[in-house]
């Protein structure tokens, strides 16, 4: 379980969100210039928020009053961005692997032939980004992030930076992602019809605040 | 035409020596200082950044008075090195490279700083959500994206190394064998009488090495750029 409470003042902008998940796929679902990527920021922990507390089941991740912070490189929380940040001068297979050699676990054949399998990315291994398109690189994104294991996958508008038809091609890996992982996640987008698509859960914000928390039906 | 006399070969060799050598020992530090002034803030970062650049601004002859009254024999640090650790800079070839090495550090720090600076932070940031340490980052993402900068930070190091004249010759003399590398054997044949065919031929071998050094860097710049854009 996800447990959020976090203030921050960003410029104009009161940050004061408080929300909970217990698993499946959280929407953090409002306009642009709301706060959602900096909620997500400061759950991966490359924010730092004011004032709140952080915790994932039993592990806080940060707490201003008890001087708690860990830095992202601990969290164990994976992180999808809106432009792929791939690694320019690895190969995809390097990509995939890097979160594995980083956080030094061992190779899992069976478990990388799945997720390579899942987002049918096996034949574009060898390539480099460079020579990837942006619905190529966002599914390899998935794959590394899901291929550190972590125990909680951050969404940033994964879809924003995709055109109408590359969206419809790639909402499906994200279903089967989904579906298949069982892993929890928060889904950050703007999109209505992408999150009754994906979200189990819909946390509604709008100006830094919470304003309605329920099922796609708030949607 | 490359009938030189073996003291002018000593010459060749003695400044490539000196010049490969002066930007590889110059390099780890000219990493770690561009690194500090491009992603850190600590107080008197500017001052720092100032003295890297002096040798830049100062007449080299002034460069190699400050090290020859700092690190000389008879002077304060350079006494304290020999008597402990058997380090001595004055009139050996160690402080030509040292001589070299300070006059090249400005166009070695400025090259690095600004390959450093245009790495995007988002993939360092991806990099730290990956698992990797502040320490791995570093190595895994940061240096490999810097590597055009500090192939051309090395070879305008290498270069200004091999045309270093003034710091070299005030601060460790002009020995034949010891200290005397091309610029320096170029000024005292072009001192003597009948000197200047011997010169001549020295200048076209100080050429040829400066093109080469620049069309070999010119080619990694190439090679490391096309691998950064992930082709």
């Amino acid at each position: 379980m996800l447990d959020v409470t976090v203030q921050k003042r960003l410029g104009e902008l009161a940050l004061d969100v408080s929300f909970t998940s217990e698993g499946g796929v959280t929407a953090l679902f409002g306009a642009s210039g709301t706060g959602k990527t900096s909620v997500i920021n400061m759950i991966a922990g490359l924010i730092e928020p004011d004032r709140g507390r952080i915790a994932l089941d039993d592990t806080v991740l940060f707490d201003d009053a008890a001087g708690i912070n860990v830095p992202a490189w601990r969290r164990g929380v994976g992180v999808v961005f809106q432009e792929s940040r791939l690694f320019p001068h690895f190969t995809v297979k390097h990509n995939l692997d890097y979160g594995r050699w980083m956080r030094r676990l061992k190779a899992d054949a069976k478990t990388f032939a799945h997720v390579v399998e899942l987002l049918d990315i096996g034949p574009l291994l060898a390539r480099r980004p460079g020579r990837l398109s942006g619905g190529e690189r966002q599914r390899v994104a998935f794959g590394r992030a899901l291929l550190m294991q972590p125990r909680l996958l951050l969404l940033d508008e994964p879809l924003a930076s995709l055109d109408a038809t590359r969206k419809q091609e790639i909402l499906p890996y994200l279903e089967r992602l989904r579906d298949d992982a069982r892993v929890p996640m928060i889904y950050v987008s703007h999109d209505a019809s992408e999150v009754k698509r994906i979200a189990t859960r819909v946390v509604r914000l709008d100006a830094g605040k919470v304003v309605a928390e329920g099922g796609v039906e708030l949607v | 035409m490359f009938d030189l006399s073996p003291e002018e070969w000593t010459a060749v060799a003695l400044s490539l020596r000196i010049a490969v050598v002066s930007t590889i020992v110059s390099l780890p530090f000219g990493i770690a200082i561009a690194y500090l002034l491009a992603r850190t803030n600590f107080w008197g970062k500017s001052l720092l950044d100032a003295v890297v650049h002096l040798p830049l601004v100062l007449p080299p002859v002034v460069t190699g008075y400050l090290l020859l009254i700092t690190l000389g024999r008879r002077a304060p640090v350079g006494a304290f090195l020999a008597d402990n650790f058997g380090i001595v800079f004055s009139f050996r070839w160690t402080g030509a490279v040292l001589a070299c090495g300070v006059m090249a550090f400005p166009l070695l720090v400025r090259a690095i700083r600004l390959s450093i600076e245009a790495v995007d932070g988002k993939l360092e940031q991806a990099a730290a959500t990956l698992g990797a340490r502040p320490v791995l980052v570093f190595f895994s993402i940061t240096l490999p994206l810097t590597l055009p900068g500090i192939i051309a930070g090395m070879v305008l190091a290498f270069a200004r190394a091999l045309g270093e004249f003034g710091a070299t010759i005030t601060f460790v003399s002009n020995i034949p064998g010891e200290t005397q590398t091309i610029s320096a054997a170029i000024y005292t044949l072009t001192q003597v009488p009948g000197g200047d065919a011997a010169a001549l031929k020295l200048v076209i071998i100080a050429i040829i090495i400066s093109l080469a050094a620049l069309m070999m860097s010119e080619w990694f710049a190439r090679r490391a750029a096309i691998r950064l854009r992930g082709e």
